[in-house]
């Protein structure tokens, strides 16, 4: 199957910028999947995510979304696609209805009309069976500024549906979001996906909402890090590893030494880590004759992973 | 027809959005009412008898110009603002042309702009300037050509600034000497070369020039009034519109889309 999302030698830099915002990336997103691209603050994701929605130009590079070449048939790209932004691009002067309604009008689905009553049936039903969903079928006649940043979130989410698009692409959604309706967002993203079998697209700096994706792509200084499941990311990142001690320190040394094994001083615990590699760390354990006092297995976590990228830049 | 209604969508929410905002719905007709009712009154008072010229009716024809121009000039560049507020996202990402919003917003606020248009004419009757039924529906079609000129002018000044903060402070400097240059309050048929060269120069001329060619058409004092006929005014706001319109909605789509 093609994937809905091919980025290939992605490169933007900005004019009068010295150096590339993103540089060299390339991914591939399967249908239906949740991607996750994910990296620090000016790592070059929102630039990433405003290239695949065309607000802005690449520099080089060949994109395709929902089958179509992004530089050659824009229009029929943004049609495939739903979008909230990492600021809320709501008309604050608008009801939340008469947002959806601009949506609905700008994306050719319904005729303009002046009152929502005059709006067809149809519009009308959906509109209300996404309110209800969401749980802001009741504010849909007020005005969006007095919204709450989890209800404009949730006006959002009605509004990028409402046409059912192929990717949705969320740039940093939960930013300013109080725990509750952090965890209200993916939820409902997660029925979304469930549901309809949209691709989702998440850009985040938050690395317990990335753990949830399907695949995972790591930029830094714009160039991919690292690209894959969680787990091969972490493998990719950081090593596993056990972490040993002995009450004769020196003994244990030179026996590791002797074993071959790769090892080193474990700042935290005392001790040496011994890298996990291939069949694993029995038969070396096994092998070792000083008495042990401690044997301690570490997986890493994705966090640790992601640090790892940032100590290491 | 997708396209007409996406424009007609971005009308209708700047319209809904100038009713909404009751401090700008005010402000919008004090100044008309100041310069038309003070200013117009005065001149008349002070040289009106002496020049027999009728200063109420050629200061309300030049503010009913300068009022729609720049209105349409100033909502237009409510796009930076939009953009600096990231509702303009929303309409960047939706799958119509570009010219449709520039377009669909030219049309919004032509509209606010001759909504503001009809409170003039009504301070125009409170205030007694000499104005029939007839001349008031003939300036209705000249006073939307001149809300879409201004409207094509703000476009220009759109795609080079860059910032609300820029569009602040520089487009009073853009606006304010065109009422002098334009002959909003003064007659401009003999300037010296420089300031005649300035004049020329400025957009607002043929607008308000335009709006005073229907307004005296059928009036005995037309030639102290009028510089040139509608249909010149006309022939040369149409060209100017295609191109402020092109280059305008060119520089600030390249610049949105670039970075």
């Amino acid at each position: 199957m093609e994937p809905v999302i091919q980025v290939s030698e992605l490169v933007k830099r900005y004019r009068k910028a010295e150096r590339n915002a993103v540089d060299g990336v390339s991914f591939a997103v399967e249908p239906g999947s949740f991607f996750a691209l994910l990296g620090p603050n000016g790592a070059g994701k929102t630039t990433t995510i405003s290239v695949l929605t065309t607000t802005l130009r690449p520099t080089s590079g060949q994109l395709r979304v929902a089958g179509h070449d992004l530089l050659r048939e824009p229009d029929a790209v943004r049609r495939q696609l739903g979008i909230i932004f990492q600021k809320p691009s709501l008309d604050l002067n608008l009801t939340a209805e008469e947002n959806v309604r601009l949506h609905a009008v700008l994306y050719g689905l319904y005729p303009m009309r002046p009152a929502y009553r005059l709006m067809p049936a149809g519009y009308r039903a959906q509109v209300q069976h996404l309110a209800e969903v969401l749980g802001i079928a009741g504010e849909m006649s007020q005005p969006v500024r007095t919204f709450s940043g989890g209800m404009r979130r949730k006006l959002e989410i009605v509004r990028s549906l409402i046409h059912e698009p192929r990717v949705l692409f969320l740039d940093e959604p939960t930013t300013g979001l109080d725990p509750a309706s952090r965890r209200d967002l993916w939820a409902y993203l997660k029925a979304v996906r469930q549901r309809g079998g949209t691709t989702v697209f998440l850009t985040t700096h938050y690395i317990e909402e990335a753990e949830a994706a399907d695949r995972i792509c790591v930029i830094h200084r714009g160039r991919v890090v690292s690209l894959g499941s969680t787990d091969e990311v972490k493998a990719d990142l950081v090593e596993d590893y056990v972490s040993i001690d002995a009450e004769d320190g020196a003994a244990l040394a030179a026996e590791l030494e002797g074993l071959g094994a790769r090892f080193a001083p474990d700042p935290e615990l005392g001790g040496f880590r011994v890298a996990v590699k291939g069949a694993g760390i029995h038969p070396l354990l096994a092998a070792v004759r000083t008495p042990l006092t401690r044997v301690r297995t570490h997986t890493p976590t994705l966090e640790e992973a992601y640090l790892e990228i940032l100590e290491r830049s | 027809m997708r396209q007409i209604q996406a424009g007609l969508a971005l009308a209708y929410r700047d319209l809904l959005k100038f009713l909404r905002d009751p401090v700008r719905l005010a402000s919008t007709f004090v100044f008309p009412f100041a310069f038309i009712g003070i200013l117009g009154g005065s001149f008349q008072a002070s040289f009106g008898r002496e020049s027999g010229m009728d200063f109420m009716a050629f200061v309300f024809t030049g503010v009913l110009a300068q009022t729609l121009f720049q209105s349409s000039a100033m909502g237009i560049v409510s796009l930076i603002e939009d953009r600096e507020n990231d509702f303009s996202q929303e309409v960047f990402v939706a799958p119509i042309s570009r010219y449709t919003i520039i377009l669909g917003k030219i049309a919004g606020e032509s509209l606010v702009a001759l909504a503001q248009g009809l409170g003039i004419l009504a301070f125009a009757l409170i205030l007694r300037v000499d104005l029939s039924w007839g001349q008031a529906l003939a300036l209705l079609p000249a006073t939307l050509v001149v809300c879409l000129f201004g409207g094509a002018f703000g476009v220009l000044i759109l795609g080079t600034l860059s910032s609300q903060r820029a569009a602040n402070q520089i487009f009073p400097f853009i606006m304010l000497p065109q009422f002098f240059t334009a002959g909003v309050f003064n007659r401009i048929d003999h300037l010296p070369p420089a300031l005649d060269l300035l004049s020329r120069i400025s957009p607002m001329r043929y607008a308000v020039d335009l709006t005073r060619g229907v307004f005296y058409a059928d009036r005995a004092d037309a030639a102290s009034a009028v510089l040139v006929s509608p249909a010149a005014n006309l022939a040369l706001m149409t060209l100017l519109f295609g191109i402020f319109l092109v280059v305008g909605t060119a520089r600030f789509v390249r610049r949105e889309t670039e970075g």
